[in-house]
């Protein structure tokens, strides 16, 4: 099969062909061949969507034994097993690729392998759980609803599903943010500190500024990315100034105002090195959403063995 | 609605089951040993909620003091709460919380199966709905039962302790009283004694089959249906309560 043929001749074709595929804004499915670096990036990128995903979780479900009504509670408690989907979702994407889950955990425990920047902050209020479903659902949302469109299949079709159910969480956490702004003066301070708290590392999560990108070229040239860093976070600022004027809170940065001649929001500088003092380790929380994570998947080993020895024995398949 | 304090009790009893149990469930948020387990748990855990959430607002209406789910949930104290003592033990390690789970859930899924004909739409409607997801609660609980009893030594070992960790809390399910007693005679509820035969039969047929070892009953807990309670539960409701009881004139 041509899929196979290591010659130069055959490696010309498959990549014209692959080309052609991209530009002809068709999905590139597991089985189609594919450039190595096409492969190695998508790998990358699923699976630190895929981590973010899980550690994603551990912010939000700090306040799940705390939450201060039961229809909270339970609207708390969907939306971190949602996570928890959508991690599942993202992995079995990024198997698609040739690599199994264990590999990509072992990756993440060994901090080889990243996960989103926001989830390095603490939760320390009620509100905090308002305005991560606001702000840092919504930046997701912008970041991931052009991914629907994203050159391979697996990941495309993934994230159609996550999006529908991050539109749903984030309208939970304005909500949230809605209530407290408009309850007793208590509420409103603690929402108005959260949204403090939460903006700037928001607007980080889109990545480093285009000219210090190094992959966005590449990336938007194999059809993985639609809009640079810089144009995605200046639609998530375009979209979260109106929402914010409606529930009632400030955005903690002096230099925002309406643009009439760009037709957009400006806004203040970013304080990249607390980027990427955080991306590097550095952040409040890094080392102990790491290790919360390696000890529940550590504490969990002998349940994996458990299961892995009963179907062993019983002749079924393996759990893990 | 007219005041009816034993069928306050009854509902209060078995909302405040699946209310502290829930409430447990949800610690397991981002510990679980496996991304599946993590949706599992938090998914059972959820559908108590949801049960605990349509008790608690009855009872607040049979009560007829204007108390909703929320007020019951956040502003009573613990000789208040009235559930069972199994709910509230600590999670310990997955076995412990399977094996409280598995005790917990097949008395529950025996509960509903007979409250499905009580004279009480309401009751009748949460046992309809939850003998489904009682269901599934006891399905999860026993092949993990099985698969950690029959798995390697290790969890053969620690399913047994959390076995006989949990044995002295299950009388408590079958006790009854005069508020149990007078809604079965009534047609309303069920008198918890009935359902130990069935639920024996089952836990026996798992730990058999998980070849596990039933345990001697040396000693027995009671008093949850009373509202004297074991000591981690003032943590747990110090824990759950703590915001809302901060802000008294607060909507969220």
């Amino acid at each position: 099969m041509a899929a196979d043929d290591p010659t130069a001749a055959g490696l010309d074709e498959l990549t014209a062909r692959f080309e052609a595929t991209i530009a002809a804004n068709e999905r590139i499915e597991p089985r189609d061949w594919m450039p190595d670096g096409y492969r190695q990036t998508l790998i990358r990128q699923i699976a630190q969507h895929a981590h973010s995903e899980i550690i994603g979780m551990q912010p939000e479900a700090n306040w799940i034994t705390r939450a201060p009504s039961l229809l909270r509670k339970a609207i708390l408690l969907a939306k971190v097993q949602d996570e928890a989907g959508h991690g599942l979702y993202l992995y079995a994407a990024a198997e698609t690729l040739g690599v199994s889950r264990a590999e990509l955990f072992e990756l993440l425990h060994n901090r080889k392998q990243k996960y989103s920047s926001i989830f390095n902050y603490p939760t320390l209020t009620w509100a905090d759980v308002g305005a991560i479903g606001w702000l840092v659902d919504g930046a997701a949302i912008t970041n991931q609803v052009p991914l629907c469109r994203c050159s391979y299949g697996p990941y495309a079709r993934a994230m159609i599903r996550i999006c529908k159910e991050e539109s749903f969480h984030q309208r939970q956490g304005f909500d949230i943010l809605y209530r407290l702004s408009h309850g007793t003066p208590a509420q409103h301070e603690m929402a108005q500190d959260a949204v403090n708290r939460w903006w700037w590392p928001s607007l980080m999560m889109f990545g480093p500024p285009d000219d210090q990108s190094p992959h966005t070229a590449q990336s938007m040239a194999w059809g993985i990315k639609r809009f640079t860093n810089d144009e995605l976070r200046q639609k998530f600022v375009d979209m979260i100034v109106p929402q914010a004027a409606v529930l009632g809170l400030t955005l903690p940065d002096p230099q925002l105002r309406w643009n009439p001649e760009r037709g957009h929001y400006d806004f203040g500088p970013i304080d990249w090195s607390e980027f990427y003092r955080v991306i590097s380790g550095g952040g409040p929380c890094n080392e102990q959403r790491l290790r919360h994570r390696i000890e529940a998947y550590t504490a969990g080993a002998w349940v994996r063995e458990a299961a892995a020895a009963y179907a062993a024995k019983h002749g079924q398949r393996t759990a893990a | 609605m007219t005041t009816d304090p034993l069928l306050f009790t009854y509902t209060l009893r078995l909302g405040d089951d699946a209310l502290i149990l829930a409430q447990r469930l949800s610690e397991w948020a981002s510990r679980a040993p496996e991304i599946e387990e993590d949706i599992a748990l938090t998914n059972i855990a959820l559908d108590l909620l949801g049960q605990a959430r349509v008790l608690l607002d009855y009872a607040g209406k049979v009560e007829g003091a204007g108390r909703d789910e929320d007020d019951l949930a956040y502003l009573r104290t613990e000789p208040e709460f009235l559930n069972v003592h199994l709910v509230e033990q600590e999670n310990g390690d997955f076995a412990h919380t399977i094996a409280r789970q598995l005790f917990f859930s097949t008395y529950q899924l025996a509960l509903y199966e007979e409250l499905i004909s009580s004279k009480d739409d309401v009751l009748a409607g949460v046992a309809a709905k939850g003998v489904k997801e009682a269901a599934y609660h006891r399905d999860h609980a026993q092949q993990w039962t099985l698969r950690l009893g029959d798995g390697t030594e290790e969890s053969h070992r620690r399913m047994q302790a959390a076995v006989d960790r949990f044995w002295p809390f299950t009388p408590e399910l079958f006790e009854s009283d005069e508020v149990t007693r007078a809604l079965a005679a009534r047609g309303i509820g069920v008198d918890p004694s009935v359902l130990r035969p069935r639920w024996e039969q089952a836990i026996d047929d798992v730990l058999r089959e998980a070849t596990l070892r039933k345990p001697e009953l040396i000693w027995a807990s009671y008093g949850g249906r009373r509202g004297v309670h074991t000591e981690c539960f003032g943590y747990l409701l110090a824990e759950m309560q703590y915001l809302h009881r901060l802000h008294p004139d607060a909507s969220w």
